[in-house]
C-alpha cells in the first residue's frame, strides 16, 4: 500500500436503480446544450474493492453494505458486452481526491471482518444511439471533448470510454514523505529569467516582489529552497495578503489615496461602537450585538474554483468560512449565500472555449451549497443570487457565516513560547495546492488544468467532527488552547505561518498525517486540503486535547512548537527544509503602488420612457426577470431549519412562498434574535461605483430593520469581487466604492467588521478578449432584533389595513430593472443615498418594537410596484394603490432608504408621529385578489395568481 | 411532583438535529442525555437507565452507503439486541429522519428483509419545506390522541417511503400508519408535490412498529415545539405544534 495507485481493482461492483433518475432528464438537457441527443441512459454507480478476501467476505460487504431491499439492481464481475448502438462512458474520481463514501466502505468492510484495504466509487454511463446535431455518431474527439466538458470534470475525475481505473483511496499512511527539496538558484537569474521562473512555479508575484526575494537571499548568501519560495508566494499572494487594499494608489492626477483598507477601519474607528469587540483581525468579525451575547462573522469568495469545479468550488467555499467562524471561536449558527452567474438560457456555442455553461455552474454551486451546509446541520437562511451576462466566465460565490462566540474565547492570549503546534481534522494530500496564487490570478481557457489539484471535494462530515471538538476545548471558561486558526489558502504554510507572526515556531512535517505517501515536503506545507485546524496548546495539555479530538472521531498530530525566536523553521524528518525569520515572511513584501484612473459617474439626462398601453405587462416582465423571480426552487435545497433557530425564513407569507427581506434566527429561548440582511447591485456599480456602495449599505440596513432589527445595533461586512485592479480605471472604480462604504457607513453608524476581497475576476478568451466582471460589491448586514418574538414579515396580513410608503421616491433609474426589461439605457443617475435614512429607520424600528408594523418590505430591484406585487403575493390579499407622481418613477424607480409598511387605520398616526420625513398612505389591503396600482392616468392592473405564475416562472 | 422520565438522544457522526429531538422532548417532560452511539458501545448500561429513547436527524457518516445503513450497523455492533430489548420492555422509541432511515435498516419497524425502503426524493432534490401532516387512526403511541393535524418541516433527500404492495398494505391494515402528508387538514396530499414532497407511497410520512412503541418519520416535530417557530407566527397562527407527539412518548415513559 503506497502513493495513489491505479492498480486493478479485485473487485467491481455495479449498482443500478431501476426506472427513470431526475438525473438522466439533466444529463438529457446538458447533451441538448452541447448539440447531442441520445435515445436513452443508462447509469450506474461503481463500486471498486481490493484487498485479502474470499467470495463469502464479498458476498457480506455486498449484503450488508450495497444491497438495497428493492429497486436496485447489483452485479459483480466485468460489464456485459454493449450492442454497438451504445458508447460507454465510465468516469472515477482521481488518485488523492477526497472520496467519503469509499473511505466509510474501506472503515465498515473492515468492521465486518472483511480485509478490503482499498475502495473507491465511480459512475458509469451507458448512451445509445448518442449522435451529433448533424446525426453523426461523435468521433473519438468529440467524445474525448464532450467528456472533459460534460460528463467528467478533468478536475478531479478520470474518464475511459470503456472501463474506467480507479483512483484508489488507500488505507490511513502516515509514514514519512518523500525527502525531495529542491534549491532553486535565484541568485543568478536576470529579470527575464525571474519571471519566466514565476510563470513555471505559478508564483503570482509582482516583478518589485521577485526582486526582493531575490535580493534577500542574495544577502542570505543562499539560494531558497522550493518550499521557501512557494510559502513566500503564497503569504505573499493577493488573496492572503490583500496587496491592493494595503497599495499606496495615486489618481492619475497625482493625489494619494489613503489605503483601502486603513479607509474602512478609519470608518469603523469614527463610528466606536464599543460592542464592537474585533474588527478586521483574526479570521471573523466579532461584536456583541446584545450585551452577553457575542457573534463571530464573515463572509469568504470562492469564485475561481467555483468556476472550474462548480461542486466542489462552492462546497469548499461553505466549509472554509465555517472554518473561518469556528476560529473566532465560535459556534456556526447560520449561514449566507450570494450567487452570481451568467444568464441560465446562455446559448453553450457562444461560450469562450473552456468556460462552463451558466446552468451547469449554477447547479454544481448550489449542489454544493446545499451539501455543505446541509451536512454541518448548519441553517442556510440568507443570500441571494444574481444573473447578468458579465458573470458568465467569471461566476461569483460569496459564502457567509455567523457564529456564536464560545465562552472561553477571551482567555485566548496565545500563541505563547513553547506552546505546541497541533493539527486537527482531516489528512493532508495533494490536493488544493497552490489555491492562494491560483485565486490571484486571471484565468484563460488553461485554468481548469493549471488549476489541477487546486480544487478540492470537502468532507463536511469530517468538519462537523472537527467542530463538536473545538465545542468542548472552548466552550469552557478556561479554554484548552491559547489560540487557533483555520487552515484555509496556503493551507500549513499560512495557518502556522501567520500564528508564528512574532514568536516563531519549529515543526515537522513528518508528523503531518497524509493521505498517501509520495508528497513532497512543499506539497505538506502548501496543501490546501480541507477541514483542518492549527491549535497551539500549553505542552501540559496537549494529552488532554488530543484524548478530546480522539473522543470525537477527530485526528490530531502535534508537529512541533512555537519557540519565542521570531523564526519560522519547518524540517521533514530531519532536514530544514523552511527557515525564514517571520518579520521578512509577513513584513518583507514591498508596498505595491498603483494608479487609479477616477472616472466620473455616468450621471447623464434622463431620457423620457415611453411605457406600453398596459404598464401591467412591465410589472410582469419584472417578477419574471430572473434578479427579480423567486428563488424558491434554490432556497428549498438548503436547510434553512435546522437547529430550530429560524425565525424569520427566506421565504414567508399564507403560503410559505413570499420572499423575505431579511431573516432572523433566535434560539427558542432567548429573548433577543439575530437578522441578517444582504445588499449587492452590480448593475448600479457599472455606471457610479461610489453610489452602488451608498445603495447596498443602504439596502443591507434596510433588510434587517425591516425584520425587526436595531438599527443602532448594525455589523456590515464587505465583500468586493472586482476585476484586475492593475487596470487604472478598474482601480478608480474600487476606490470610489471603498469611499461610499465608508461614508454610508458613518451615516449609519453601522461599523465595518470583517471583509475580503476577490480581485482579478477576469477571463482571457483564446481570441483575446478579456471577459471582466460588473463591479460588484456584496454588503452583508449582521443586526440584533431586541425581541425576538416581534420580529415581522413581508407579506399582507389582513383586509382593511393600510400600505404607507416611507422614504423618498425621485428620477433615479440608471441602472434600474426597468431598463433591463426595457432592453436600453435610458440614461440619468444611480440611486443617491438618502441622508434621512438613518433617522427613518430608527423611527421605524420604534414602531415595530410598539407593535405598530404588521408587515414591511423594501423596496429595491424594480422598484415599488414590485415591492407591492410581492407582499400581495406572500399574504394572498390584494392590494388597491393610489399614487401621485410621474409614472415610471413612482411605480419603478429604486430610489434608496424606502420601506413599504402594513398598518392599521387606526395606527396610522402613531406611525407618522414616530417617523420622520415623508410617510405616504398608498394603498389599502383587500380581500380581491388583485393587484391595482393608479397613477394618474395609469392603471397597473393584475390578479395575484397571474403575478405569482410570472415571480414563480411557471 | 411529576416524574420527569430519563431519556436518551443517541447520535452518530454526522448528526445534527440532536440538539433540537433533546430540546423537545426536555420541553415535553424528560430528563435527557444526548450520547454517541460510540459511547454506548462502551457504556451500554446508559440505554436499560433510559425509558424513552430518540434517534436524531442528520447525516450520519455522511449518508455513505446509503442514508441510516452506517448509523443501523454501527448500534448493532455497540449495542447487539439491546434496542430491540429496550422496545420489549415496553419503552417508546422515536427516529426522526436519519433515525427513520436507521430504524429501517435496523430492522425495528418491520422485519430487517421487508421490501420497504426509505429511497431518495421524487425530485432528486434535497428538500427543505413545511408540510401538513394529517394523524390517522393507528396503534402508534407518540401519535395517539392527536385530533388535530401538525405542522413541520422536513428536510432531507432520501425520504420517499417504498414498498412493495403487500407490505404498505400490511402497514395500512394493521394501523402501523402514525403520519400522512396532507394538502390541507384533513385533504390528502394524493401523492401531488409539493404538499408529498418526497414522493412517499400512500402519502405516508411517519409509520409505527407493530407494538406501537416505535415511531419513524420523516418530518421534523422537533423543529415546531414553540409558537416562535410557527412559520405563520406574524399572521397569529399558534396551530400545528408538534409538542403534544412529544408530549405522548414522554408520557408513557412516565407510567413505565
Amino acid at each position: 500500500m503506497s502513493a495513489p495507485t491505479d492498480a486493478p481493482p479485485d473487485h467491481i461492483v455495479r449498482i443500478e436503480r431501476r426506472g427513470p433518475s431526475p438525473d438522466d432528464a439533466l444529463l438529457g438537457m446538458d447533451l441538448a446544450d452541447l448539440g447531442y441527443s441520445t435515445s436513452g441512459v443508462r447509469r450506474s454507480e461503481l463500486v471498486f474493492l481490493g484487498g485479502r478476501f474470499d467470495q463469502e467476505g464479498l458476498d457480506r460487504v455486498l449484503q450488508t453494505l450495497l444491497r438495497e431491499p428493492l429497486g436496485v439492481d447489483l452485479t459483480v464481475g466485468p460489464p456485459p458486452a454493449m450492442g454497438d448502438h451504445v458508447t460507454v462512458v465510465e468516469v472515477a474520481r482521481r488518485a488523492g481526491v477526497t472520496d467519503p463514501a469509499a473511505t466509510e466502505l474501506v472503515r465498515a468492510a473492515q468492521r465486518l471482518g472483511v480485509a478490503v484495504d482499498r475502495a473507491a466509487s465511480g459512475t458509469r454511463l451507458e448512451l445509445s444511439d448518442l449522435r451529433d446535431n448533424r446525426g453523426q455518431r461523435p468521433s473519438e474527439s468529440a467524445m474525448a471533448d464532450l467528456c472533459s466538458r460534460l460528463l467528467a470534470n478533468p478536475v478531479v475525475e478520470q474518464w475511459a470510454l470503456d472501463e474506467v481505473k480507479p483512483g484508489f483511496v488507500v488505507g490511513d499512511d502516515t509514514a514519512a514523505a518523500g525527502h525531495e527539496v529542491e534549491v532553486i538558484e535565484l541568485r543568478t537569474l536576470d529579470p527575464d529569467a525571474l519571471e519566466l521562473l514565476n510563470r513555471q512555479r505559478s508564483l503570482a508575484l509582482d516583478t518589485e516582489e521577485l526582486r526582493v526575494i531575490q535580493q534577500w537571499f542574495t544577502g542570505e548568501q543562499r539560494d531558497p529552497t522550493d518550499v521557501e519560495l512557494e510559502t513566500l508566494a503564497q503569504t505573499w499572494s493577493e488573496h492572503c495578503s490583500h496587496k491592493t487594499f494595503r497599495a499606496h494608489i495615486n489618481t492619475g492626477d497625482g493625489l494619494a489615496v489613503e489605503p483601502l483598507l486603513r479607509q474602512l477601519q478609519a470608518a469603523t474607528t469614527t463610528i466606536a461602537a464599543p460592542w464592537v469587540v474585533s474588527a478586521f483581525v483574526g479570521n471573523a468579525g466579532i461584536v456583541e450585538l446584545s450585551p452577553g451575547n457575542s457573534v463571530a462573522v464573515k463572509v469568504e469568495t470562492h469564485n475561481h474554483p467555483s468556476a472550474v469545479e462548480p461542486f466542489g468550488g462552492a462546497n469548499t467555499g461553505v466549509g472554509g468560512v465555517i472554518r473561518d467562524v469556528l476560529a473566532a471561536p465560535a459556534q456556526p449558527i447560520a449561514l449566507v449565500d450570494v450567487l452570481c452567474f451568467g444568464p441560465l438560457d446562455t446559448d453553450p456555442v457562444t461560450l469562450p472555449h473552456g468556460v462552463l455553461s451558466p446552468r451547469r455552474v449554477a447547479e454544481g454551486v448550489v449542489a454544493g451549497v446545499a451539501d455543505y451546509g446541509n451536512k454541518m446541520g448548519v441553517p442556510t437562511v440568507a443570500g441571494a443570487v444574481l444573473f447578468d451576462p458579465g458573470f458568465t466566465a467569471n461566476p461569483l460565490v460569496f459564502c457567509g457565516c455567523v457564529g456564536r462566540v464560545h465562552e472561553g474565547a477571551g482567555a485566548l492570549t496565545g500563541p505563547h513560547r513553547g506552546d505546541r503546534v497541533v493539527v486537527i481534522g482531516g489528512a493532508t494530500g495533494r490536493d488544493g495546492i497552490r489555491g492562494a496564487t491560483f485565486s490571484s490570478m486571471t484565468m484563460d481557457a488553461t485554468s481548469g488544468s493549471v488549476a489541477g489539484a487546486s480544487v478540492q471535494i470537502g468532507d463536511p462530515i469530517v468538519e462537523k467532527l472537527v467542530t463538536d471538538a473545538l465545542a468542548e476545548l472552548f466552550n469552557r471558561p478556561a479554554p484548552l488552547c491559547t489560540a487557533l486558526t483555520d487552515c484555509g489558502a496556503g493551507g500549513l504554510a499560512s495557518a502556522i505561518g501567520e500564528m508564528a507572526d512574532g514568536v516563531g515556531a519549529d515543526i515537522d512535517l513528518a508528523h503531518a498525517p497524509r493521505k498517501y505517501r509520495g508528497l513532497h515536503p512543499w506539497e505538506v506545507w502548501l496543501s490546501e486540503a480541507q477541514e483542518r485546524m492549527v491549535l497551539s496548546v500549553d505542552p501540559g495539555r496537549v494529552d488532554e486535547v488530543l484524548a478530546i479530538c480522539e473522543r470525537h472521531g477527530v485526528s490530531a498530530a502535534d508537529l512541533g512548537s512555537f519557540t519565542g525566536d521570531s523564526r519560522l523553521v519547518v524540517r521533514n524528518g530531519g532536514d530544514v527544509v523552511l527557515d525564514l525569520p517571520t518579520a521578512f515572511l509577513h513584513h518583507g513584501r514591498p508596498p505595491r503602488h498603483m494608479t487609479a484612473e477616477m472616472v466620473a459617474p455616468d450621471r447623464s439626462l434622463r431620457s423620457a420612457r415611453v411605457l406600453p398601453t398596459d404598464v401591467g405587462d412591465v410589472l410582469m416582465q419584472l417578477m419574471a426577470h430572473p434578479n427579480i423571480a423567486s428563488k424558491a426552487s434554490t432556497i428549498h435545497r438548503y436547510d434553512y431549519e435546522v437547529l430550530g433557530s429560524t425565525v424569520v425564513r427566506p421565504l414567508t407569507g399564507a403560503e410559505h412562498d413570499g420572499p423575505s427581506d431579511g431573516t432572523v434566527v433566535a434560539r427558542p429561548l432567548d429573548h433577543h434574535g439575530l437578522a441578517i440582511g444582504i445588499g449587492v447591485n452590480p448593475w448600479f456599480g457599472v455606471h457610479d461605483p461610489r453610489r452602488m456602495a451608498h445603495s447596498v449599505v443602504d439596502e443591507a440596513i434596510r433588510n434587517v430593520v425591516a425584520a425587526g432589527a436595531d438599527p443602532d445595533r448594525v455589523a456590515l461586512l464587505d465583500n468586493f469581487s472586482w476585476g484586475d485592479p492593475r487596470r487604472a480605471s478598474t482601480l478608480g472604480a474600487l476606490v470610489a466604492a471603498v469611499q461610499g462604504c465608508c461614508e454610508a457607513s458613518v451615516a449609519h453608524g453601522a461599523p465595518f467588521v470583517s471583509g475580503k476581497d476577490s480581485l482579478n475576476n477576469e477571463y482571457l478568451g483564446a481570441d483575446g478578449t478579456r471577459h471582466a466582471i460588473p463591479p460588484t460589491l456584496v454588503i452583508t448586514a449582521v443586526a440584533n432584533v431586541p425581541d425576538a418574538d416581534l420580529s415581522i414579515t413581508t407579506d399582507c396580513k389582513r383586509a382593511g389595513n393600510i400600505l404607507l410608503l416611507v422614504g423618498d421616491t425621485r428620477n433615479e433609474l440608471r441602472g434600474s430593472h426597468l431598463d433591463m426589461v426595457m432592453g436600453s439605457d435610458g440614461g440619468g443617475e444611480v440611486p443617491a443615498a438618502d441622508p434621512l435614512a438613518p433617522q427613518r429607520y430608527r423611527g421605524i424600528h420604534a414602531a415595530i418594537c410598539a407593535g405598530l408594523v404588521r408587515a414591511a418590505h423594501d423596496c429595491s430591484e424594480g422598484g415599488l410596484a414590485v415591492t407591492l406585487a410581492e407582499m400581495a403575493i406572500g399574504g394572498r390579499l390584494g392590494i388597491e394603490a393610489e399614487i401621485s407622481g410621474d409614472p415610471v418613477v413612482s411605480l419603478f424607480a429604486e430610489s434608496n432608504g424606502r420601506l413599504v409598511l402594513e398598518v392599521t387605520p387606526h395606527d396610522v398616526d402613531a406611525i407618522r408621529a414616530l417617523i420622520p420625513g415623508p410617510v405616504q398612505q398608498i394603498a389599502v389591503i383587500v380581500e380581491r385578489q388583485y393587484v391595482r396600482i393608479a397613477v394618474g392616468p395609469v392603471v397597473v392592473e393584475r390578479s395575484i395568481e397571474q403575478l405569482r405564475d410570472a415571480w414563480q416562472g411557471r | 411532583m411529576t416524574v420527569r422520565p430519563p431519556a436518551l438522544v443517541i447520535t452518530a457522526p454526522g448528526t445534527n438535529r440532536d440538539g433540537e429531538a433533546a430540546f423537545a422532548l426536555e420541553q415535553a417532560g424528560a430528563v435527557v442525555e444526548v450520547v454517541s452511539v460510540a459511547a454506548l458501545a462502551e457504556q451500554p448500561w446508559r440505554l436499560q437507565q433510559a425509558r424513552l429513547v430518540a434517534l436524531a436527524g442528520g447525516f450520519s457518516y455522511g449518508d455513505a452507503l446509503g442514508s441510516g445503513r452506517l448509523f443501523a450497523l454501527e448500534a448493532g455492533a455497540a449495542l447487539g439486541d439491546g434496542l430491540r430489548q429496550f422496545v420489549a420492555a415496553g419503552r417508546p422509541v422515536i427516529g426522526i429522519c436519519n433515525g427513520f432511515q436507521m430504524l429501517i435498516r435496523a430492522g425495528l419497524l418491520v422485519e430487517p428483509t421487508a421490501p420497504l425502503m426509505l429511497d431518495h426524493n421524487q425530485s432528486g432534490r434535497f428538500e427543505c419545506r413545511w408540510v401538513q401532516l394529517d394523524v390517522p387512526a393507528s396503534k402508534c403511541v407518540w401519535t395517539h390522541n392527536l385530533d388535530e393535524p401538525l405542522l413541520a418541516p422536513v428536510a432531507h433527500g432520501e425520504g420517499c417511503l417504498r414498498g412493495d404492495t403487500a407490505i404498505i398494505d400490511s402497514l395500512e391494515r394493521t394501523g402501523q400508519v402514525a403520519l400522512r402528508y396532507a394538502a390541507a387538514p384533513g385533504v390528502a396530499a394524493k401523492g401531488e408535490y409539493p404538499a408529498n414532497p418526497n414522493g412517499s407511497h400512500h402519502d405516508i410520512a411517519g409509520i409505527c412498529d407493530a407494538s406501537g412503541l416505535v415511531l419513524g418519520l420523516m418530518p421534523h416535530p422537533e423543529d415546531h415545539v414553540m409558537t416562535r417557530q410557527h412559520p405563520q407566527r406574524t399572521r397569529g397562527a399558534t396551530d400545528g405544534n408538534c409538542l403534544r407527539l412529544f408530549r405522548n412518548g414522554v408520557d408513557h415513559a412516565r407510567d413505565l
